[in-house]
């Protein structure tokens, strides 16, 4: 029994929603960063089974290339949270509100 | 009905692991509640016969981005003092709002979910994509050549600009 493709949406629906809550509502930018990768994850889901409903191989690309953009994204967003940790004792984003070192 | 079964364990284990990523006080618990969602995502990939996306995942997600996660987090040290003071005065009930609108957006589509947005989805036949290393490999190394060189420039710039945040400091003083 194949699941529809709509099924695969809605979860990634669900997952793309607790990201971007907790996106919005935590404060620690560690666990932030972690809640785009769940982002990332749920649009890949998406591509996915989108490729799969239509017979289409460019969503798995599309995904491939989503990965690499998103591990690139963390090599200098976990770069710039550990410089700013050394200047600031913090990685809490409420600390950084006035945008200067 | 193998698939329908693994779809609702690994989906229940994907949505189990993101709450635990958004809840979870300490940054560690969080780094392994997003390990538990990616580990379903990929069985959902290969559940979709995705099976070169699922293994980069595996191995470029868990393996490397967790990895390096959980080193900042023992670099930077275990902070749960995290203060829930409200600075914000209306913007929470906003995305209340908002989350409020998607969530019935994912009933509405789970509801009547005769998913007709995918355009032409009912035509094809599905499982004909069988996503081997040798069927991505060939649009990836026709169609997207140049944006497969254009990611092997970005991988530098970023390599690159790693290295330099790392020399920050030591240059200013």
């Amino acid at each position: 029994m194949i699941v529809a493709a709509g099924w695969y949406m809605a979860l990634a629906a669900a997952l793309f929603l607790i990201g971007s809550l907790g996106m919005l509502l935590r404060r620690n930018a560690l666990v932030m960063f972690m809640c785009i990768e769940l982002m990332l994850n749920a649009v890949n889901l998406t591509l996915i089974s989108a490729g799969r409903a239509l017979n289409d191989l460019n969503g798995q690309v599309a995904v491939f290339f989503i990965l690499v953009v998103a591990a690139a994204e963390v090599v200098v967003g976990l770069a710039i949270i550990v410089a700013i940790f050394r200047r600031r004792e913090t990685a809490s984003v409420d600390e950084l509100s006035e945008l200067r070192g | 009905m193998a698939e329908l079964v693994l779809f609702i364990l690994m989906g229940a284990a994907a949505l189990a692991g993101a709450v635990t990523v958004v809840v979870a006080r300490n940054p560690v618990y969080s780094a392994m509640g997003l390990m538990g969602t990616l580990f379903s995502v990929a069985i959902l990939y290969v559940l979709q016969l995705a099976h070169l996306v699922a293994a980069v995942q595996v191995i470029v997600y868990a393996g490397a981005v967790l990895t390096l996660f959980l080193f900042v987090i023992m670099l930077i040290g275990v902070d749960t003092t995290e203060d829930w003071d409200e600075q914000l005065p209306y913007q929470r009930a906003f995305v209340g709002g908002l989350a409020g609108l998607i969530v019935l957006f994912a009933a509405a589509l789970t509801l009547f979910g005769n998913f007709d947005w995918v355009p032409a989805a009912s035509t094809v036949i599905p499982n004909a994509t069988n996503g081997t290393i040798q069927a991505i490999a060939e649009p990836l190394f026709t169609d997207w050549v140049l944006a497969f060189e254009a990611t092997a420039l970005l991988l530098t710039i970023a390599a690159a600009g790693a290295i330099a945040l790392a020399h920050y400091k030591r240059r200013l003083t």
